[in-house]
C-alpha cells in the first residue's frame, strides 16, 4: 500500500470536491499573501533593477559572495574535522571503564552541549584575549566554538552508535584475544561510525548553518561579506539576504539529501547495526533532522 | 566575586536571562502550534498543503537562524513595515519570537512526522474502517500516540530553542550573550568568573531539563 494512503481513504466524489475547494482557498490565500508582500516591496522600491543588478555582475560574486562562501566552507571544514576527532575521543572517554576518565569526559560533553554557541564564541573572542594578552583571530574563535559544541553532540552520537553495536561483536573480539583498545578501535568504532553516518552528515548541516554566527564577531563569512559588506555598497540588504539564503539552502539541501542517500545505502547493505530498535513500518517517510 | 556584588551587574545578568526565558516560552508556544499544523499539512490529502509544508521545512531548516533573525529585522520590520511595539526592545523581542518560531516549527514538524511514523499502520486503518474522517483519524487516533513518541526529540528541540534564543542578540536585544560581552569588556579581570556564571546558569537549567524530558519520554512511551 502506498504510504500516503494509510491516513485517509481514497477520495470519492465528495472528498475530491472538498480537496479541490481547500486547494483553491489555500492557494488563493497564499497568492494573496505573496501579492501583498510583492506590493509592499514594490512600494518601498525593492524590486528596482538597480538593487538586483549587482548579482548579474561577475565582480559582485568574485569580490563578495564567493570569498564569503569560501570562508564559510573553510571554517565549516576545519571545525568538522576537529569535532569528529573531539567526538571520538570523548565518546571513548565516556565509555571508559575508569571512573576518573568517564566522569570528566561526561561532564565536559554535557557542559558544552548545554552552553549556547554564541555565548561560547563571545567568551573565546572577547574573553580569552584578557587571559592570554593576545588578540584572538575570529576564524579560530568560530572554529573552536563550533568544535566544542558539535564535537560534544557527535560524542553523544558516537556513544549511542557504539552502544547499538550488538554485544556479540565485542564478546567475539575479546574471545579471539583482543585488548580493550583494539576492540574499541577495530570493532566498535568502525561499525558505530557506519551506523551514525546519517547523523554525522546532518550535524554537518548544523555546523554549516552555525558558521553564520561568525558574522556577529565579524568573521568574513557569507553573511558578513555577501550581505553586510555587499549591501553597504549597493544599499540592497534584503536582496543580498535573499541571495545568501538561497546559497545556504542549496548547500544544506544537498547535504541533507546526501544524508538520506547514505542512510538508505547503509540500510540496504544490511551489515550496519541499526541505530535504535527495528525500523517501524511507517505511515509517512521522514529524513534525519538535527537542530 | 566582586563583579557580582555590584547590583548594576546583577541587573544585567538577570535582564539577560529574563529575555531568554520570555523568548523561549513565547517561541515554544509559537513553534509547537505552527509545527503541529505543518505536520498535519504534510500528511494531508491536499497536494497544495503538502507542498506548502514541504517548502516551509526545506526553506527554514536549511537557512541559518542568524540569517532568519536578520531577515525578520530588515525584511519584515524595515521593508514590510511590520512593527509589534513602539518600544524598540519589545519590537526586537517580537521579531525574535517570530524568527525563532518559524525556524523551530520546521524541526517540530519533522519530529512529529517521524512520530506519526512510529504509530502502527493498523491504527489508522482501524480508524478509517469505523468511518473516521482524515481530521478525526489524525487528531483522535494518530497524534495522541505520535505525541507520546516524540517527547524526547521535542525536548531536545526546545532545549536547542532556549540556546538559540541568544541569537536574537544579533538585532540588539540585551540578552545573555550581549550581557556577557558587556560585562567581560567592563571587567577584564574576572573573565572566567563571568563566563562561568552565564554558561553555568544555562548548564544548571538545561542539563536537568534534558534528563527530565528523557524520564518523561520513558514514562509516557507507548509500550509495544
Amino acid at each position: 500500500m502506498s504510504t500516503e494512503a494509510v491516513l485517509y481513504d481514497h477520495p470519492g466524489p465528495r472528498a475530491k470536491m472538498r480537496n479541490t475547494i481547500l486547494t483553491v482557498v489555500f492557494g488563493l490565500g497564499l497568492l494573496a499573501l505573496l501579492y501583498w508582500i510583492y506590493r509592499r516591496f514594490d512600494e518601498k522600491g525593492q524590486w528596482a533593477g538597480s538593487l538586483w543588478k549587482p548579482f548579474t555582475q561577475s565582480s559582485t560574486w568574485t569580490d563578495y559572495i564567493l570569498p564569503g562562501l569560501g570562508h564559510t566552507l573553510a571554517a565549516a571544514a576545519v571545525a568538522m574535522v576537529l569535532s569528529l576527532v573531539f567526538g571520538i575521543l570523548f565518546a571513548v572517554g565516556r565509555l571508559s571503564d575508569h571512573w576518573w576518565l568517564r566522569i570528566p569526559a561526561g561532564a565536559v560533553v554535557e557542559f558544552f552541549r548545554a552552553v549556547p554557541l554564541l555565548l561560547m564564541m563571545f567568551f573565546i573572542f572577547f574573553g580569552l584575549p584578557f587571559l592570554t594578552h593576545k588578540p584572538m583571530s575570529n576564524f579560530w574563535a568560530v572554529v573552536i566554538a563550533l568544535t566544542l559544541y558539535n564535537g560534544s553532540v557527535l560524542a553523544e552520537a558516537f556513544r549511542a552508535g557504539v552502544k547499538s553495536v550488538p554485544r556479540g561483536q565485542s564478546e567475539a573480539a575479546y574471545a579471539v584475544g583482543m585488548r580493550k583498545g583494539q576492540v574499541m578501535a577495530e570493532i566498535l568504532i568502525p561499525q558505530a561510525a557506519r551506523a551514525m553516518l546519517p547523523v554525522i552528515v546532518s550535524q554537518l548541516v548544523v555546523l554549516v548553518k552555525d558558521t553564520a554566527l561568525g558574522y556577529i564577531i565579524s568573521y568574513s563569512e557569507l553573511l558578513q561579506l555577501g550581505v553586510n559588506n555587499l549591501s553597504a555598497n549597493f544599499a540592497n540588504v534584503v536582496q543580498a539576504a535573499i541571495v545568501a539564503a538561497l546559497i545556504y539552502i542549496l548547500i544544506n539541501a544537498t547535504l541533507t539529501y546526501t544524508a538520506g542517500w547514505l542512510s538508505r545505502r547503509t540500510r540496504r547493505g544490511g551489515k550496519a547495526p541499526r541505530a535504535a530498535g527495528p525500523v517501524p513500518a511507517g505511515l509517512v517517510q521522514t529524513g534525519e533532522t538535527a537542530v | 566575586m566582586e563583579v557580582f556584588s555590584d547590583p548594576a551587574n546583577i541587573d544585567v545578568y538577570v535582564t539577560g536571562f529574563l529575555w531568554i526565558l520570555k523568548l523561549t516560552v513565547a517561541a515554544t508556544v509559537g513553534a509547537l502550534v505552527l509545527g503541529v499544523l505543518l505536520a498535519a499539512m504534510r500528511v494531508s490529502p491536499v497536494p497544495v498543503l503538502r507542498g506548502f509544508g514541504t517548502a516551509w521545512v526545506n526553506i527554514f531548516r536549511n537557512t541559518p537562524l542568524t540569517l532568519i533573525i536578520f531577515f525578520c529585522y530588515f525584511g519584515l520590520y524595515s521593508t514590510l513595515g511590520f512593527s509589534a511595539s513602539d518600544d524598540i526592545d519589545r519590537n526586537n523581542y517580537w521579531l525574535g519570537v517570530i524568527g525563532l518560531s518559524v525556524y523551530t516549527a520546521a524541526f517540530v514538524c519533522e519530529a512529529i512526522r517521524s512520530g506519526i511514523n512510529t504509530v502502527a499502520a493498523g491504527q489508522a486503518e482501524a480508524a478509517r474502517a469505523i468511518g473516521m474522517s482524515f481530521r478525526q483519524t489524525l487528531t483522535i487516533v494518530i497524534l495522541p500516540q505520535a505525541g507520546r513518541a516524540v517527547i524526547a526529540p521535542l525536548g531536545s528541540i526546545f532545549i536547542a530553542l532556549a540556546k538559540n534564543a541568544t541569537i536574537v542578540g544579533t538585532i540588539g536585544l540585551a540578552e545573555t550573550s550581549n550581557a556577557m560581552k558587556d560585562l567581560i569588556n567592563a571587567n577584564g579581570s574576572a573573565v572566567v568568573l563571568i563566563f562561568l556564571a552565564f554558561a553555568g546558569t544555562f548548564a544548571v537549567v538545561l542539563i536537568p531539563t534534558g534528563y527530565g524530558f528523557g524520564w518523561l519520554a520513558n514514562r509516557l512511551a507507548v509500550k509495544r
